[in-house]
């Protein structure tokens, strides 16, 4: 699925993963955290073999935010944030008072703390997601890898998320994050790395690879690019094929 | 920070709300435990022969050592304390088992309507039961004990071993292979059951009684012999309730928040197989115990696993206990009726009552 892909995240990077439906950037991820083993080649993270880590220590170095939430039980918002300590917590221990205000602090910077005691099947999709979110900054890693963490998200909240990121990001924390809004992805990320067909096909400065020919040739479709009214940075609009033959006419 | 001081409180109030539920879950916890002990106490003082609820307590009294040999009188010392306090006590170890291993197979399946019985190890426990029988040796004991809990309990263990070898795809244990393996292996059984049926009709009158679940004329050899698997069963679910929190998010998140998965799923499913297999061993099949009880506890005290094992735990042996007290009682004239029986029409329209409430529930929300 994927193949000859060479690429190093540097420490305090926030790099976007791009590329179409199927290009492999969700089995990207899931190989980074040991989901889904590795069949060839090597991988290493904070300079250690991939395959050396145990679980329990691999969760301390990096976090993930899953594409797809799988909620099948009641359990409180707040108890699904304190699953992010696990990796911290000795066998049979319970949360510390640490736990806690680790855990609260981060429901408070992803806007979750009204719904701590509320029933996670109880809430709003994108509400889950934020939990989520919130779970995964609260397990503290220095690596967070996130898959479509702000599909679900209204604007306001995709902004408010790629805000904490990016501040987070200021303080050391390195992101991977695959993302389908291009746009968003402009914006916040320094660096782009597109696959296509489980290969790198281009890797490099958002300002640099962001590009209508890059763009073009990767979606398959037309696209245009305009400068950010306010901040410059480039994004890509999409042009629907009626116009494209009213031009050609 | 501006912010700090709107946010301060909030903070505090949760950390109020944590504290204030932990404080309910340990008054219920108080509380069950005084209703379970009251609960012996009072199943043991019921039953066809009327004895007063002095001798009761004095016969208690004398059989468990406290008070010096010979202040009770042969018969009632017998019916108390050897036949009816040590069914009163197995019910509740077997209602224990049922709940907890329930609350386990329904966490680990991630499936609600999972029960102890699920993955096949119930079918196991009958088809070794009904071999017992068919070989005619339902009346063969050793130490008092018989050999159809033995037979029973190699059926479960052998069904799970079987289950966990089949549903093994490329050296990994997957749910929803597990739960096939499950319907295979509990099919094929009961078929070779059938077949023992229709071969030996003698038999057959015994194997329907007995899957059908019953404590009658179980006594202290029955509890001696399943509480090492029933303990060593606790200990290995106990063990992992905060991993079996996290495995119900689903097992790549389960990976990624550091619990290994493949391990912990395999020692989960042992253990509640263990507690299965001693509840069964010595019961017979008693079904809605396992189903019902979990389901109820998670609906009142949440999905936290230690909370929902513990609770299952009580509140199944309070409900087989019981159950059982019926099962004896009901019928005039000393006659029983199979505990599985009972269980099954207060379960049944019981679980129908939850799920109407539940499904109105979320309308309303």
């Amino acid at each position: 699925m994927l193949h000859g892909l060479d690429f190093h995240v540097g420490k305090s990077e926030l790099v976007g993963l791009l590329g179409p439906n199927g290009s492999g950037k969700s089995t990207l991820l899931l190989c980074l955290s040991k989901v889904v083993p590795l069949h060839a080649g090597e991988a290493t993270v904070s300079g250690r073999e991939l395959s050396a880590y145990s679980a329990r220590e691999l969760a301390l170095v990096e976090a993930s935010v899953p594409q797809r939430l799988e909620i099948s039980f009641p359990f409180r918002c707040i108890e699904v944030v304190l699953m992010g300590r696990y990796p911290h917590q000795r066998e049979f221990g319970s949360d510390s008072d640490e736990d806690l205000t680790r855990a609260m602090e981060a429901m408070r910077l992803t806007d979750t703390l009204d719904l701590a005691q509320r029933r996670i099947t109880e809430i709003s999709g994108g509400e889950a997601q934020r939990v989520i979110i919130a779970r995964t900054l609260a397990q503290e890693a220095e690596l967070l890898l996130l898959d479509e963490a702000t599909a679900n998200l209204d604007v306001a909240h995709k902004m408010q998320m790629f805000d904490l990121f990016s501040k987070k990001n200021n303080q050391g924390v390195t992101f991977l994050c695959a993302m389908h809004d291009l746009n968003l992805a402009a914006l916040y990320c320094q660096r782009l790395i597109f696959l296509k067909n489980g290969r790198i096909s281009v890797d490099g400065p958002t300002m640099e690879t962001f590009t209508e020919e890059n763009l073009t040739k990767i979606y398959e479709t037309e696209v245009r690019i305009i400068p950010h009214p306010d901040t410059g940075v480039p994004q890509a609009m999409f042009v629907p094929s009626a116009t494209r033959r009213a031009q050609s006419a | 920070m501006p912010d700090s001081n709107q946010t301060s409180p909030n903070l505090q109030e949760i950390r109020g709300r944590l504290t204030a539920s932990r404080r309910v879950f340990v008054i219920g916890l108080i509380l069950l435990a005084i209703v379970s002990f009251l609960s012996v106490l009072g199943a043991t003082g019921i039953g066809h022969l009327q004895i007063p609820w002095e001798t009761v307590m004095a016969a208690i009294g004398e059989g468990l050592g406290l008070s010096p040999a010979g202040s009770v009188e042969r018969t009632p010392l017998v019916v108390v304390f050897d036949i009816r306090l040590s069914r009163v006590i197995l019910s509740f170890l077997v209602g224990s088992a049922l709940g907890v291993a329930g609350a386990v197979f329904q966490g680990v399946l991630r499936n609600p309507l999972a029960d102890p019985f699920t993955i096949g190890v119930a079918s196991g426990a009958a088809f070794g039961a009904a071999l017992a029988f068919a070989l005619g040796l339902g009346g063969a004991s050793y130490l008092g004990l018989g050999t159809i809990p033995l037979l029973a309990l190699v059926g479960a263990l052998g069904a799970l071993a079987l289950v966990v070898i089949l549903g093994r795809v490329q050296g990994r244990l997957r749910r929803d292979t597990l739960v096939l393996a499950g319907i295979v292996v509990a099919t094929f059984l009961s078929a070779l059951i059938a077949l023992i049926k229709a071969l030996d009709e003698e038999a057959v009158s015994a194997i329907v009684f007995w899957v059908m679940g019953s404590f009658q004329g179980r006594g202290w050899i029955h509890v001696a012999f399943s509480l090492p698997y029933l303990l060593l069963g606790l200990y290995l679910v106990a063990k992992c309730a905060r991993e079996l929190d996290i495995m119900t998010m689903g097992e790549v998140q389960a990976r990624q928040l550091g619990v290994e998965v493949e391990r912990v799923r395999r020692r989960l499913l042992v253990g509640a197989s263990l507690l299965t297999a001693a509840a069964v061993s010595v019961s017979g099949v008693i079904g809605f115990v396992g189903l019902v009880v979990p389901h109820l506890v998670r609906m009142t005290v949440g999905a936290a696993h230690q909370r929902l094992m513990i609770f299952s735990g009580l509140l199944g042996g309070l409900a087989l206990l019981w159950s059982d007290v019926v099962s004896r009682t009901l019928l005039p004239g000393g006659e029983e009726l199979p505990v599985g029986v009972v269980t099954a029409l207060i379960g049944g329209p019981f679980f129908c009552l939850l799920l109407k409430r539940r499904r109105g529930g979320v309308i309303l929300d």
